[in-house]
């Protein structure tokens, strides 16, 4: 029995959704995470929230591309390490379209759970409403993004006993650009100023990387794999 | 025609190469660099704005030039390697990684010491300045892949993988860093720009260019000897070749 391209992808999406919603405490732990790091912010910083408004869009950004990396190292680790990404490599279809499903279950759980959440921790940085649309827009775009990039750095090092660190030592550099146009734009929305530039921006990185590194995230998991 | 690109994967004779350029790039470097510093540092006349302070820039210019230089490099050589399957490619980027890192390290450290009498201060958050903090961290990166492995195979072919990445990535990451400054619209600094130099003090600019590219290429065939030994210590033309 044969598998088509777009039900090899939807199977593997499902299967790793249900492997996320299985264990809510793993799921949860990124956006406690997320949480934790913007309260250190203001109890580091100060309590007025017109300080903290200036601060709050690289506060939010800081803290959601850490905890996004964090949990990309748990992106093909545990497949690799009990054999079912050797499995999957085998079942017929491209690594290509695993590499893309699993990343784009990945970012659902913590990507995209993390823009639902954004708008609590947006307030208690005293972001006014009238951004939270800007906000999660570019945070949505980032995190995808963040999670193609970190594709890349998960594949390279997956055979790694202890990856984590050089994962972060190896996307962080190469996320910079999303920071600068996420923050850039989430301030501007702030201001009240159009943010639409550094929008643009902040997609078309997205597109760049959608488009190109589901190939180096495929060539890095090969060289891992072999 | 292609017989000098697959000679180039025989370790003997890329060893064999190396051995013969390196002296020819350092006592080229040492002329070219000579002239410079003597010309640039004596001869040259003080700028009218900065004074003396500007001759850092006989330094700093070509080593941050050379930080991209043997970045490119590094990731052209491991790119090869890998569409190739040529070994000595990765030792070509592993001899460059640490030099190209030093080269972006003097870079800073010189544009900081510059900083400190134009800016008042040792660290602006300038965008070039900035971008080349961003290219350290990449070095480090890469530098830290290839040593986490070990399969130094693996290791080889994961840093070239991300040296590629990496290629592609410094345009974004240097446009990005200049156009997020003209965003914020921070603290306006004098920047050295592109004066119409007078040719007393661009000659020893081009020759301290050139001659760090010949010293780099001198550093480059000797690290590239280490590696190729270190990789090659089974083989017997090991103990012909050294005697």
């Amino acid at each position: 029995m044969s598998v088509g391209l777009w039900e090899a992808f939807g199977l593997i999406v499902r299967r790793e959704l249900c492997l996320s919603f299985r264990r809510p405490d793993q799921l949860a732990q990124p956006l406690v995470f997320f949480l934790i790091v913007t309260t250190l912010f203001p109890l580091g910083l100060s309590l007025q929230l017109s300080l903290l408004r200036d601060m709050a869009p690289g506060v939010l950004w800081v803290a959601a591309l850490l905890s996004s990396l964090l949990s990309l190292d748990a992106l093909f680790k545990s497949d690799a390490d009990d054999g079912t990404l050797e499995q999957l490599a085998l079942c017929g279809q491209g690594l290509n379209v695993i590499v893309v499903a699993k990343t784009f279950a990945h970012w659902l759980v913590t990507g995209a759970a993390l823009v639902l959440v954004s708008p609590v921790v947006g307030t208690a940085l005293g972001i006014p409403g009238g951004a939270f649309a800007t906000m999660m827009l570019s945070l949505g775009l980032g995190t995808l993004t963040l999670s193609w990039l970190g594709a890349i750095g998960a594949g390279l090092t997956v055979g790694l006993k202890r990856g984590n660190v050089l994962l972060s030592l190896i996307v962080l550099p190469l996320a910079m650009p999303l920071l600068i146009f996420g923050a850039g734009a989430t301030d501007r929305a702030i201001t009240g100023t159009s943010a639409a530039g550094a929008l643009y921006f902040l997609a078309a990185l997205c597109v760049f990387t959608c488009t190109l590194a589901p190939f180096a995230a495929t060539a890095a998991l090969r060289i891992t794999l072999e | 025609m292609w017989t000098w690109f697959y000679r180039l994967a025989s370790p003997p004779y890329v060893y064999g190469v190396a051995a013969r350029l390196a002296p020819w790039f350092l006592g080229f470097a040492a002329v070219t660099i000579g002239y410079g510093l003597v010309a640039g540092l004596v001869f040259a006349p003080p700028d009218y704005q900065q004074g003396d302070a500007f001759r850092i820039i006989y330094v700093h210019a070509p080593s941050a030039w050379m930080s991209l230089f043997s970045y490119t490099t590094m990731a052209i050589a491991g790119a090869i390697a890998l569409i190739w399957r040529i070994k000595m490619g990765h030792a070509v980027a592993a001899a460059s990684a640490p030099i190209g890192a030093s080269f972006t390290l003097l870079a800073l450290v010189t544009g900081s010491l510059w900083g400190r009498p134009m800016w008042g201060t040792y660290w602006a958050w300038d965008p070039r300045l900035t971008s080349e903090l961003i290219l350290l961290f990449l070095y480090a990166g890469m530098m830290s892949l290839r040593s986490a492995f070990e399969d130094p195979a693996r290791g080889d072919r994961a840093a070239a993988l991300l040296g590629i990445v990496g290629l592609v990535n410094v345009p974004i990451i240097h446009y990005s860093v200049v156009w997020w400054n003209s965003l914020h619209q921070g603290a306006t600094v004098a920047k050295l720009g592109k004066p119409a130099m007078p040719g007393s003090m661009l000659w020893p600019l081009l020759s301290m260019l050139l001659g760090f590219m010949l010293f780099y290429g001198a550093v480059l065939c000797m690290r590239l000897q280490g590696e190729v030994l270190n990789r090659e210590r089974q083989a017997k033309w090991i103990r012909e070749a050294i005697g």
